[in-house]
């Protein structure tokens, strides 16, 4: 296994650089000039224009313009906001917490639907049960992420006014109570996000048990004599989950947009909704160190994928 | 017993019809399995409904989508605005028929660009063995592997100024969105051609015409791609509903189309603000997107079962 995540990890840092060269050409093949605003502003002098140009190398060849970057994106030097006036790293290390914890107790929500619903109906193709479970499939991803923030805001805060719809960092109350509203202002993202995650999950896990349940060494495992459970669980579950893994971590990028759009929906202050403001305010360098972030976690999920495939099928671990 | 459950029930029974049926033309046959597909016939009813009333709409319901009257703001749908108005006293019908051109413009338009270059990139991949098809699938999984949304997001922040002086406020948009969301889509297509490309050409017809003495050419596009074009239409029907998404969704977060321009997911961003004294505003922009993207699946669904029996997910 150590080995295995090794291979991965070295696997992984390609698609790292590969991704640092697109974003920098995405950049440097951009029209208009980081320096534009400081050429309009009429208080500061062309010599010294000039000499900032000079200082950060914007007329030095683009290769090496790009070691240059690389080197100080990786020693951390990941420059200063134009707008708040504070470092970009600190920014994002503060705003990247509520980001995970989103998208982290949104998927472990879509597993807890999509695993039973899928298995479920997939043990009983056809019948009333997995019919109305592959409409609400449908129905569940091909609602948007921000028509259902909208809805749910409609519904549970609006017409019922049960939950919060702005997602607070600065929560006043102290002990349970103080878990108590942050269990209140998260759980529409949450559930957000896990619903539509949850709905293509289910369809897919329906299908890889599908294939698998007929497989003779499940009959094998039922005429043993084990429990339907035990076969369902250990038997057909393990084996069927592996197509599953794949077709999860394919859709990680999908995951990280729908954040974006949540985060931005109810306000939460993660670095999905830095993204959009930094955006909105021509903030080049958050721009910038946001999106490698972002690249940065779908590279580090998919790891994690990889991790559960050799825990999955050992065959690929110790090949 | 392996796979002895249908992939789908209505692939079996057509199977099963097969044999029994007088001898009828592939088109006929694929229509008549594509049929008992209920959902998908009823989606392709909703579709074609909503593509007649954006095309012919606008000459139907001659209000203009700008006409200001703050008489009559946030109105709920009316004889005289039976959707109802705007924040300005805009008539939302007129609003939504034009802006539901662009955003199925949008989707077929990013489609072909998907299916374009995926066609092309999977085509070369699987045809050239060796070096030139490792380096397409690195590309590929390096493409697959990008933060879609941020780097949408990022490019049409930098884009988007150039391309307007090039092609118009909204053309440059047009351009940019379509280039920019079908670029981010093609890399399923491309895994999909190359795996058909790869078990097509060793078969025996393509052997033939080999023997033949067919070019490369002429084996791909006269033997091969027709025959791996199946899979192909189903991703690519998936793909027009992804790019309405993508659209909606660049459009929702206040960078898509300029303001003035009412696609479906800019009345969505416009009526956010109002969802508590007109939520009508919202539902109904919100509904249309939800109503086509499900309308596409459900015919991806049903293309699915007639074109590519064997694939489920």
């Amino acid at each position: 296994m150590g080995r295995y995540l090794l291979r991965r990890l070295l696997i992984a840092l390609p698609s790292l650089l590969g991704i640092s060269i697109v974003l920098f050409t995405i950049l440097a093949l951009a029209p208009g000039d980081p320096f534009g605003e400081l050429a309009s502003n009429p208080a500061v002098p062309p010599e010294v224009r000039l000499a900032l140009r000079a200082k950060f190398g914007m007329d030095d060849p683009i290769l090496l313009r790009y070691f240059h970057w690389l080197a100080a994106m990786l020693q951390g030097d990941w420059g200063f906001s134009f707008v708040s006036r504070v470092d970009v790293d600190t920014l994002i290390w503060q705003r990247l917490p509520a980001t995970l914890f989103v998208i982290g107790s949104s998927q472990i929500l879509a597993l807890l639907i999509a695993l039973p619903v899928g298995v479920y109906a997939a043990t009983r193709p056809y019948s009333l049960f997995d019919q109305i479970a592959n409409t609400f499939a449908f129905i569940g991803f091909s609602l948007p992420t921000f028509f259902t923030g909208l809805l749910f805001i409609l519904v549970f805060s609006i017409h019922l006014d049960w939950l919060p719809f702005v997602y607070r960092s600065d929560l006043a109350a102290t002990g349970w109570r103080w878990y108590w509203e942050e269990f209140r202002q998260a759980i529409m993202p949450i559930a957000v996000l896990g619903m539509f995650q949850g709905a293509s999950w289910t369809r897919y896990t329906r299908a890889a048990v599908l294939d698998v349940i007929r497989l003779d060494y499940v009959s094998t495992a039922r005429s043993k004599g084990l429990r339907e459970g035990k076969v369902v669980l250990r038997h057909v579950l393990r084996n069927a989950l592996i197509p599953v893994v794949t077709l999860v971590a394919l859709q990680v990028p999908a995951i990280f947009g729908g954040a974006i759009i949540t985060e931005q929906i109810f306000r939460v202050p993660g670095i999905g909704s830095l993204l959009i403001s930094s955006i909105l305010a021509n903030d080049t360098p958050v721009i910038m160190a946001v999106t490698f972030v972002f690249a940065c976690l779908v590279i580090l999920f998919n790891l994690i994928a990889d991790l559960l495939y050799g825990w999955l099928d050992p065959r690929i671990a110790y090949r | 017993m392996a796979g002895s459950t249908p992939a789908s029930l209505t692939v079996d029974r057509g199977a099963a019809r097969e044999g029994l049926a007088p001898q009828v033309s592939p088109a006929l046959d694929a229509w008549r399995r594509f049929r008992r597909h209920r959902l998908a016939v009823i989606g392709a009813v909703i579709l074609i409904a909503m593509t007649l009333a954006v095309v012919l709409g606008p000459s139907l319901w001659k209000v203009s989508i700008n006409d200001i009257d703050f008489t009559s703001r946030l109105e709920g749908p009316t004889l005289t605005h039976p959707f109802g108005t705007d924040d300005l006293g805009q008539d939302l019908l007129a609003r939504m028929l034009y802006g539901g051109r662009i955003s199925l413009a949008v989707g077929l338009a990013a489609m072909m660009v998907a299916v374009l270059v995926g066609t092309l990139i999977g085509a070369v991949a699987g045809i050239s063995r060796g070096s030139v098809d490792a380096a397409l699938m690195l590309l590929t999984d390096l493409f697959l592997s990008l933060p879609q949304l941020p780097l949408l997001l990022l490019l049409i922040y930098l884009f988007r100024d150039a391309l307007k002086g090039l092609a118009g406020p909204e053309g440059g948009v047009f351009i940019l969105v379509v280039a920019v969301i079908g670029g981010f889509r093609w890399m399923p297509v491309a895994r999909l051609v190359r795996a058909q490309f790869m078990s097509l050409r060793e078969k025996e017809f393509v052997e033939a015409a080999r023997a033949l003495g067919a070019t490369t050419l002429r084996q791909v596009m006269r033997h091969i791609l027709p025959n791996a074009l199946g899979p192909v239409i189903v991703a690519g029907t998936i793909t027009v509903a992804e790019a309405i998404i993508a659209e909606s969704t660049l459009s929702f977060l206040g960078l898509g189309f300029p303001p003035d321009i009412p696609t479906w997911g800019r009345l969505l961003y416009d009526a956010k603000d109002y969802l508590d004294i007109a939520p009508h505003w919202a539902l109904i922009a919100g509904a249309a997107i939800f109503l086509a993207v499900l309308a596409i699946n459900f015919i991806g669904d049903g293309l699915r079962d007639v074109l590519d029996p064997r694939r489920v997910m």
